[in-house]
C-alpha cells in the first residue's frame, strides 16, 4: 500500500518545542486516522522521546540545525520519522539497566527513552550514521486496518458526522 | 503548558506535592528543583500527586527515580498517587511499578505507615 507524506515539521532543536510537536502529530493522528485514544497516547510519548533524543544529539554535536519530524500515512499505518544531525549511535549497543529488583536500579535516571519507544510503537527502525540519526516509528491501525477496534471506531466516527 | 507544583504540608509527617500539566524534558527540571528543595528543607515523606499530570515522559520518570533515591538516602520515601491508565502505563512498561509505592488517593498514601 502506498505511503504518502502527510506532514513535515522543522523545529528548532530546543526542548520547549517538543510540546508543539506532540500536539501537532497527535492531532494529525486523531483527525486523520481511526486510531483509538490509547494508541494516540503511545504515539505522543514515542514521538516525544525521539525528539528529546534528537535535540540532545544535535546539542552534543554542537550543530545548530533543526530537528525534522515527518508523518507518513497509508490506509493501514501511520509512520513518524524524527531526524537529527547529531553524531549517530549504535542502537544495539545501548547499556542495559539493572533489573528493577536491584537497588542499583535507582542509579539509572536516564536511558529509558529508547526502551519506551520500542515498547510503545509496533515497529521502530534506527538509521544512524556520522551525520545524524533518523528514528522511524510505525503504528498499525487506521481506516483500512480491518481489525475489530478500528471497525468500532469507524462506526462511532460515522455516527458523529 | 506550565507545570503546576503545589505543596501541602498539612498532613504531617507527609508532604503532598501536587503536580499538574505535562512533565517532559522542558518542564522536568522544575520538578527536580522542587523535590531537591523539599528534601533540603527536611521533608522526608513526600507524596507526589500525579492525578493532574496530562503527560509524563522518561525524563519525568528519571526525576521521580532521582527523588526517590535522594529521599531513601535520608531514610525517607517518595510515594506516588496515580490512577490514570495512560500515566500508570509508563511506570508499568519500565518496570518502575515495583520500585515506587503507587497509591490510588492522597488519603490512602498518607494513611499508610
Amino acid at each position: 500500500m502506498a505511503v504518502e507524506k502527510a506532514l513535515e515539521l522543522s523545529v528548532p532543536a530546543r526542548v520547549e518545542y517538543i510540546a508543539v510537536v506532540r500536539l501537532v502529530v497527535s492531532s494529525l493522528a486523531t483527525a486523520r486516522r481511526a486510531l483509538v485514544d490509547d494508541r494516540v497516547d503511545d504515539l505522543k510519548l514515542a514521538v516525544s522521546e525521539a525528539c528529546t533524543n534528537a535535540i540532545e544529539a544535535n546539542r552534543e554535536a554542537g550543530v545548530d540545525q533543526p530537528v525534522v519530524v515527518s508523518c507518513w500515512e497509508a490506509p493501514d499505518r501511520f509512520e513518524v520519522c524524527v531526524t537529527d544531525r547529531g553524531r549517530g549511535f549504535d542502537p544495539d549497543a545501548l547499556p542495559e539497566h539493572p533489573p528493577v529488583t536491584d537497588p542499583d536500579r535507582l542509579n539509572f535516571e536516564r536511558g529509558l527513552g529508547i526502551p519506551l519507544i520500542r515498547s510503545l510503537v509496533d515497529e521502530v527502525r534506527f538509521e544512524s550514521g556520522a551525520d545524524g540519526t533518523s528514528v522511524w516509528m510505525t503504528l498499525f491501525g487506521g481506516p483500512d486496518y480491518g481489525d475489530e477496534t478500528s471497525e468500532i471506531v469507524r462506526v462511532v466516527i460515522a455516527e458523529q458526522e | 503548558m506550565e507545570l503546576g507544583l503545589q505543596v501541602d504540608d498539612s498532613r504531617s509527617p507527609f508532604t503532598v506535592l501536587s503536580v499538574k500539566g505535562e512533565v517532559d524534558v522542558y518542564s522536568a527540571p522544575r520538578l527536580r528543583e522542587k523535590l531537591v528543595e523539599l528534601v533540603s528543607e527536611g521533608h522526608r515523606q513526600i507524596v507526589a500527586d500525579l492525578e493532574g499530570v496530562d503527560f509524563l515522559d522518561s525524563t519525568g520518570l528519571g526525576v521521580l527515580v532521582g527523588g526517590l533515591k535522594r529521599l531513601r538516602s535520608h531514610d525517607g520515601d517518595l510515594t506516588l498517587v496515580c490512577t490514570q491508565p495512560r500515566i500508570l502505563k509508563v511506570f508499568e512498561i519500565t518496570g518502575l511499578t515495583t520500585v515506587f509505592r503507587i497509591s490510588g488517593s492522597i488519603d490512602e498514601a498518607t494513611s499508610a505507615s
